[in-house]
């Protein structure tokens, strides 16, 4: 009996190509579209993480409540012994100090007159200790556009774009002017290594990377940072777990009221990233959930459309003794199959073209002029478990919900009457 | 029911709502049928031979009265008894034919076996025996939409006949076929019906099949008007050809 309606539903290209053809493009869609958000959505989380936020971080609770302003004068004393204690009572996490700051970069000419001025957002990293990767985290050296990274103190990398509005190449001197983290006037002298772009406007504007130990020194603030940067071990941000170690760190400052003792935030617990991680986290079963409905909403038309047409076929087959039960039953083993069918060449196209959008990605950095937030300027997709399986949703979930609501008409319907509209 | 009856009728009435009111198809029907009759409920368009002949095939229940189908009450029956009827008893010939385009000749008179649940060897047996009867045994692996109209109904037939069924119901066979077809279908029938000793009751205002009959039924309205024998058919020139 199956081979036989396996038989007809091969044979009947309108019952079996074209309702696959139909989840097919459907979870073609899903699984593309649930790996370009993820890819998307994933490296814009990561691209943040990496360059603003960490997925953990540490900071006095007076500078957390500033945090917009990057407010120095309130940042960590005593950093050493901080990431010492965070060390032991989180091993795996790789905690990185960092000092954001902002100031005018001079370029002098020949004479040391000021021959061009901008401002920049500055950030101090551990470029020369080897202990924290930051070279690696940030890909620095991929970023690199003209001249070396930084291999010894007093060298600083500007953005390219920056370079070229000041004019400045590798080898020149130029002149941070900011504040120390007392409030009194910095200015400190930085000879450029390098040139560097990162695909994020923002961040190409107008930024000077330099070592952490500089820029203490240059700001008075000796084993002090802003903050100090957590990253979970496998390298992509998991919020359950960070989380965990938040509450976990914070627990131990609870009931101390001092406004420079350290508090832990996770990513999602920083600006807009905790809408954002929601989103990421949520998307999959939205995108789910909007092509189960549409899809179930077409197959469920195209089932009665297909139903009407044979209702000619379940007339013959009831008056050969099959029972109404029976008949709605095949009609749903029908519709697993071809879920299954649709759903399988489906994933196959979707993983397809999710790949090449994983490799060769789209450039915006067009349409990203001017833009404040920090997103990667290639959308990429990232292809991930969920990809071989998601599909199964709206695959095989519409077409079964499509076919039950369009077989509701074999019980509705007499079986006298399934007669005569067999007869018509 | 009478022992030897296959079908009995008592004061048969059936009616359908049409708005606010009910149109009534059928009146206080009183009918017989034996084992083995050739027989065909006669009459116009909306005499109700085929509101009757889908009560007869469990397809329909009565609104009133009794309709006993081998010593089954048609309107006592669950959907799975009556369904369990006409796969064990019944078999169903229509005026379109109403096979299955995409399978085969083989593949539309073997279902009713899959139903019955027959294995494969017997199922190839059986169906090959059918399809001898009805002269088509070349056109095993041909496709519906290859054979002409006479082929269709004999394979309609075939398919009908292959369980060997107690009854069968034909709702005007050959209404869609030419005479010369016509007269080959009704042959077929007439020579299976006295080979198996299956009852026939065909639902017709062909003059072609009433030539047939051995026994007319006459429906008006609703009623039976006439319900007569025949003695000079053109079965018996069936016979004498035999």
């Amino acid at each position: 009996m199956i081979r036989f309606l396996l038989k007809g539903l091969l044979r009947d290209k309108s019952r079996s190509r074209t309702p696959v053809m139909v989840v097919a493009i459907g979870v073609m869609l899903t699984v593309f579209v649930h790996a370009y958000i993820t890819g998307f959505m994933g490296d814009t989380i990561e691209m943040n993480a990496k360059f603003s936020y960490g997925h953990l971080k540490v900071m006095t609770k007076a500078y957390a409540e500033n945090m917009s302003q990057v407010p120095n004068d309130l940042a960590l004393l005593d950093v050493s012994e901080l990431q010492n204690k965070l060390n032991k009572q989180f091993p795996g996490i790789i905690w990185a100090p960092r000092i954001q700051f902002g100031g005018l970069i001079d370029v002098p000419d020949k004479n040391g007159e000021t021959q061009a001025q901008g401002p920049a957002i500055g950030m101090g990293l551990d470029m020369l200790s080897g202990k924290s990767r930051e070279n690696e985290r940030l890909e620095i050296q991929k970023s690199l556009v003209r001249g070396n990274l930084i291999r010894e103190p007093g060298e600083a990398l500007i953005s390219e774009q920056f370079s070229q509005k000041l004019q400045v190449n590798p080898g020149d001197e130029v002149t941070l002017i900011s504040s120390t983290m007392d409030g009194s006037m910095a200015m400190y002298n930085f000879r450029i290594a390098g040139t560097v772009s990162f695909g994020a406007e923002s961040l190409d504007r107008g930024t000077i990377i330099t070592d952490i130990e500089d820029v203490r020194q240059a700001l008075n603030m000796y084993d002090a940072a802003g903050e100090l940067i957590g990253f979970l071990p496998d390298g992509f941000y998991d919020d359950e777990e960070a989380l965990k170690i938040t509450q976990n760190f914070n627990a131990g400052y609870a009931d101390s009221s001092d406004e420079f003792d350290p508090v832990m935030k996770s990513l999602s617990q920083q600006g807009n990233m905790g809408q954002y991680v929601s989103l990421l986290k949520v998307w999959s079963a939205y995108i789910s959930l909007i092509f189960v409905v549409a899809m179930a909403l077409v197959l469920w038309n195209a089932g009665l459309l297909g139903g009407l047409r044979r209702y000619g076929e379940f007339g013959v087959r009831l008056a050969m003794g099959e029972e109404k039960k029976h008949v709605y039953r095949t009609l749903i083993y029908e519709s697993v199959f071809i879920g299954i069918a649709g759903t399988v060449v489906g994933t196959a196209f979707g993983l397809f073209f999710a790949a090449l959008l994983q490799k060769y990605g789209i450039d915006i950095s067009g349409m990203m002029e001017g833009a404040s937030m920090m997103m990667p300027s290639v959308i990429r997709a990232r292809i991930t478990p969920a990809d071989y399986y998601l599909g199964l949703i709206p695959g095989l979930m519409a077409t079964v919900i499509g076919s039950m609501l369009a077989g509701v008409g074999i019980y509705k319907r007499k079986t006298s009457q399934l007669f005569k509209e067999m007869e018509a | 029911m009478e022992n030897n009856s296959i079908i009995q009728i008592k004061n048969l009435t059936k009616s359908f709502p049409t708005g606010k009111t009910n149109f009534i198809a059928l009146r206080g029907i009183d009918l017989s049928l034996g084992t083995g009759e050739f027989t065909g409920l006669i009459g116009p368009s909306g005499s109700g031979k085929t509101t009757l002949l889908n009560i007869v095939g469990s397809l329909d229940t009565p609104t009133s009265g009794e309709a006993w189908v081998l010593n089954h009450s048609i309107g006592a029956l669950s959907a799975k008894q009556a369904a369990s009827l006409r796969k064990q008893n019944l078999g169903f010939i229509f005026q379109s034919y109403n096979l299955l385009a995409v399978h085969t000749v083989f593949e539309n008179v073997e279902f009713p076996l899959l139903l019955l649940k027959y294995n494969a060897s017997e199922r190839k047996k059986m169906v090959m025996d059918a399809l001898e009867w009805v002269g088509l045994t070349g056109k095993v692996k041909s496709k519906p939409p290859q054979l002409s109209g006479g082929e269709c109904q004999r394979v309609a037939i075939a398919r009908a006949m292959v369980k060997k069924p107690s009854l069968v119901l034909a709702d005007e066979p050959t209404a869609n076929l030419d005479a010369s077809n016509s007269h080959h279908i009704l042959q077929t029938m007439v020579k299976l019906n006295e080979e198996l000793k299956t009852t026939f009751l065909f639902a017709t205002h062909d003059e072609k099949v009433i030539g047939y009959l051995r026994r007319k039924i006459y429906l008006l309205d609703g009623k039976v008007d006439k319900d007569e024998l025949t003695v000079g058919s053109k079965q018996s020139t069936v016979s004498s050809e035999k």
